[in-house]
């Protein structure tokens, strides 16, 4: 866990930092960032490692990360926060595509797109931010693994407040989502903790959905945990279009096609259409179906949740089915799952403590005699998820470095310079045989002219500079060409 | 900086004469010690005639014979060809080829030998392949034109013009949804459409069989690459995979970019990166790097003449009304050489492509149809800006780097076609005007 390791350490302090810094080598750096200058330009200019620190004031930009192992800071100082607004014009607050992306202590308002977006950044911390109105999607990693979401207070957003989507290994932790179409949304995602989070006046608190026609097409292994869903009562105000769009309002917890949810130990109240929904794809309309999509949730688990007062004015189609029920009131907890739960593996816990509906066939979580057992010992009871602390890899996912080694060399040999020389053929370069007879074993000439090169053939055009390539690289790839044999 | 690298035009490979060995060695004698370049020299003759005496084949009379070396990019690993690549040095969530800008590539068909590609590119220039032998697989995907055609509309035997545009085949390879419907998921079962039907290539089964069988040269070329004397359809579909399987676009600017190398985008280019990867404009939500697709079916609703929904897309394959006017999602790669664009050309440049996703949910879409527009289809209100930036960036995923080998003479005797020579005029769509 690089970034926790790194997180405690900064919670120690700057001097501390510093210090840490003068030990174990001067590879990092602080970088300072003050109103009137750019963030962008301390990205630029920072390495792998680094910190930029960003001090209050306002700064309207969007930020792009695209390097591996940078921290982005806010300083928060007398209540002054470094704000970031996009005033409605600009698209993304923060976009991050490296590993080990870290972002904390910002106010970030007013973006079209989203406030913090990443697409296949692994490793990622964000935390301690402040999110008001800034577009569709507040928090959403996208195509990431192993990170953390926690202590962010967002509100006033379009869509999902915080978003997984297509990511793994993800934990959300003591968030704080209202005033949004959704709180929290688990979207296309596996193995995730959404734990100790405060959902509160949203049109729907928390989701876990399969959306259909996505690249990567399941959900599954998700704890959703001693969360508060509240009164998300908000009418919904999602994009036309939008799957969240159909959310009905006051809807607490929706599992859509999500499999494997544990749904345990949360308080759920004051949601006026229903606590929990359970349901296939069929919970939306006016989306094209994916035959490579699982429909249906599986392995619903309902474990030790407190409810109350939920269901008071049930929208649209609930109000419909519990007139069914011969009931003007929603339920605690409804469940259509397209088969019976049976043969889908969910269980529920204390079903008579509910109003439930579509749980009858449900097999019963509670395990009396195992309980029994451990209350005697004192232990924990092993049926419910307390011993799980968290989703995240106990590993960070590896790095995605060419290594400036022979294995590096000849990936670039073969994946650039060969497009251009053959071995014995001329393609649009003299073959490579005519490079090995003019240089011999000197490679190092080799690595200094392709840096720059010159034309030095008149029958061949100028090769394209590649000082894209490290130094190191330049002279192994250089070596790799003179040893070639075909 | 690296333009040099867009401007170079593709110069075919010579195969090695006498003549073309001594050219190819004059300016290094120059410079090289004649100690050190004598046995090189002797050595490479050597090299170039020996397999070819050894193996005493008649094909090399007629002038033509596989190769023994992979093409560009690819090495020889127990035998078949492997992509070296850098992106093959990452991994993708789920293994699904889709994510940013250091994510793993899709599994790629791959091994090969190199006289099973080398056959098939033979073949895939080659009208032998058609019913009259007027068309060859080169017609609609022409290597000039990034493996389209530069029409609307592609144009099959006889001049029929067809219902959808010729898609790109550049990294084709990496594909498992293939065609506009997503109809097909191999190379293999996809291209048995286009050989026996009547408006595309117009061949039989028996026929095509009977014509190779029925050539000495093409039975010589089979037995090098599959070892059997005599020709089977099987054959042909795996030398044709193995030949576009080869057509790998994994080098452009944007993937210096994407590799670290951040010099290789100007800033222009870099915003239009920002803007694509946006959740404004979403491309990047479907055009998924590293490929730039995702491979989904998506539901657009762009007209196919103005007021129609012609094409019913997947729904036609599938029954299911949910997929009307659903296509698959086409790679960005090498997009500056495909246009028109859209499965019908309907839209003539890649800005009036951008600006379509900014016009609104449906609003192409005729009255009295009913089309589950994708969700990421909304009024993302993007600015004139911000279209032009999406085109330039767009451009910075042009790499042709890897360009086979055209052949000048095929087994047949045949012409080598071209799409262009098939000119009917009446293929544009409405946007292309």
């Amino acid at each position: 866990m690089i970034n926790l390791t790194t997180n405690s350490l900064y919670r120690a302090g700057a001097s501390a930092l510093t210090l840490w810094l003068a030990t174990f080598g001067a590879q990092a750096a602080i970088i300072e960032v003050r109103e009137g200058e750019r963030i962008q330009d301390a990205v630029n200019q920072a390495a792998p490692g680094d910190e930029i620190l960003v001090y209050p004031g306002l700064y309207s930009e969007t930020v792009y990360v695209d390097k591996d192992d940078i921290t982005l800071r806010g300083v928060v100082e007398g209540g002054n926060w470094p704000h970031l607004d996009g005033n409605k014009q600009l698209n993304d607050a923060i976009l991050y595509s490296g590993n080990g992306f870290s972002v904390e202590w910002f106010k970030i308002t007013h973006y079209k797109g989203n406030a913090i977006m990443g697409q296949a950044g692994n490793n990622f911390s964000i935390r301690n931010n402040w999110v008001i109105d800034s577009g569709v999607y507040g928090i959403f990693p996208e195509f990431g693994e192993n990170g953390l979401i926690e202590n962010n207070i967002l509100s006033g957003i379009e869509d999902a407040a915080i978003y997984v989507g297509m990511s793994d290994y993800i934990d959300v932790r003591n968030n704080q989502v209202f005033d949004s179409v959704a709180g929290i949304e688990i979207e296309n995602s596996r193995h995730v903790l959404v734990e100790g989070n405060l959902a509160k006046n949203n049109t729907g608190g928390i989701l876990v959905f399969i959306t259909p026609g996505l690249p990567i097409k399941s959900s599954y292994d998700a704890i959703i945990r001693r969360n508060f869903v509240l009164d998300n009562n908000t009418p919904n105000f999602g994009i036309p279009g939008s799957l969240v769009s159909q959310i009905p309002a006051g809807s607490g917890i929706i599992v859509m096609s999500g499999d494997e949810v544990i749904i345990e130990d949360n308080v759920i109240t004051g949601n006026n259409n229903a606590g929990i929904i359970i349901t296939s794809q069929d919970f939306v309309t006016a989306i094209a179906t994916d035959t490579g999509s699982d429909p249906n949730p599986d392995a619903v688990q309902i474990r030790d949740n407190v409810m109350f007062n939920n269901g008071a004015s049930p929208e649209g189609e609930m109000k419909l089915l519990m007139l069914t029920k011969f009931s003007t009131t929603g339920p605690d907890i409804l469940a259509y799952q397209g088969a019976t739960a049976a043969e889908r593996g969910s269980c529920i816990s204390r079903r008579n403590a509910y109003r439930a509906h579509g749980v009858d066939d449900w097999a019963n979580c509670d395990s009396p005699t195992i309980r029994a057992t451990d209350a005697i010992a004192g232990r924990e009871p092993s049926d419910s998820t307390r011993a799980i602390a968290t989703k995240m890899l106990s590993e960070p996912a590896a790095p995605r470095v060419i290594n400036d080694d022979a294995s590096g060399a000849e990936i670039v040999y073969q994946g650039i310079c060969a497009g251009c020389h053959a071995y014995n053929v001329r393609l649009i370069g003299p073959p490579t045989l005519a490079i090995q007879a003019q240089y011999g074993e000197d490679a190092g000439s080799i690595a200094a002219y392709i840096a720059n090169p010159e034309k030095k053939r008149p029958d061949f055009p100028t090769m394209p500079p590649q000082d894209h390539l490290s130094e190191p690289m330049r002279q192994l790839v250089a070596k790799y060409m003179l040893t070639l044999t075909n | 900086m690296m333009s040099s690298l867009l401007s170079l035009r593709y110069r075919p490979a010579e195969r090695p004469s006498f003549f073309t060995v001594a050219r190819m060695m004059r300016s290094p004698i120059k410079q090289a010690k004649a100690a050190i370049f004598r046995p090189l020299a002797l050595s490479l003759l050597a090299s170039l005639l020996v397999p070819l005496t050894v193996r005493g084949e008649s094909p090399a009379d007629s002038g033509f014979h596989l190769t023994h070396t992979c093409p560009a990019s690819f090495e020889l690993r127990d035998g078949g060809c492997v992509l070296r690549n850098r992106y093959k040095k990452y991994r993708s969530l789920r293994d699904a080829g889709v994510g940013g800008l250091k994510t793993g590539l899709p599994q790629l068909r791959e091994g090969f030998t190199p006289q099973q590609i080398d056959l098939g590119r033979y073949l895939f220039f080659d009208p032998v392949l058609s019913a009259h032998g007027s068309v060859s697989c080169a017609s609609c995907h022409d290597p000039a034109q990034g493996f389209a055609d530069g029409r609307a509309q592609a144009v099959g035997i006889d001049g029929q013009t067809l219902p959808r545009s010729a898609p790109s085949l550049w990294n084709i390879g990496f594909f498992s949804t293939l065609l506009w419907d997503g109809s097909k998921n191999s190379l293999e079962e996809q291209m048995q459409g286009p050989l026996y039907s009547p408006f595309e290539m117009g061949n039989t089964p028996a026929q095509l069989l009977e014509t190779l069988n029925g050539n000495h040269i093409y039975r010589a070329l089979f037995e090098q690459a599959f070892g059997t004397t005599t020709i089977a359809l099987d054959q042909v579909y795996t030398a044709v995979t193995a030949f576009e399987s080869s057509l790998i676009s994994l080098n452009s600017r944007y993937d210096l970019y994407a590799h670290g190398y951040h010099a290789a985008l100007n800033e222009e280019e870099i915003s239009g990166l920002n803007v694509f990867r946006s959740f404004v404009a979403r491309c990047a939500e479907c055009h998924t790097p590293p490929l730039f697709s995702n491979q989904q079916l998506a539901v657009l609703g762009v007209a196919d003449a103005p007021g129609e929904i012609m094409d019913l897309g997947a729904e036609a394959i599938t029954g299911n009304a949910s997929q009307r006017g659903a296509f698959r999602v086409p790679s960005l790669r090498n997009i500056t050489r495909t246009a028109p664009y859209m499965h019908r050309g309907q839209k003539a440049t890649l800005e009036d492509a951008a600006r379509f996703y900014t016009g609104g949910r449906g609003h192409e879409v005729p009255e009295g149809e009913s089309l589950m527009i994708h969700w990421h289809i909304w009024e993302p209100q993007l600015t004139d800006r911000e279209i032009q930036l999406l085109a330039t960036f767009m451009g910075a995923l042009t790499d042709e780097a890897f360009m086979p080998e055209i052949p000048t003479a095929v087994p047949s005797g045949l012409p080598v076609t071209q799409a262009r020579q098939f000119a009917s005029g009446n293929d544009v769509g409405f946007g292309a005007q």
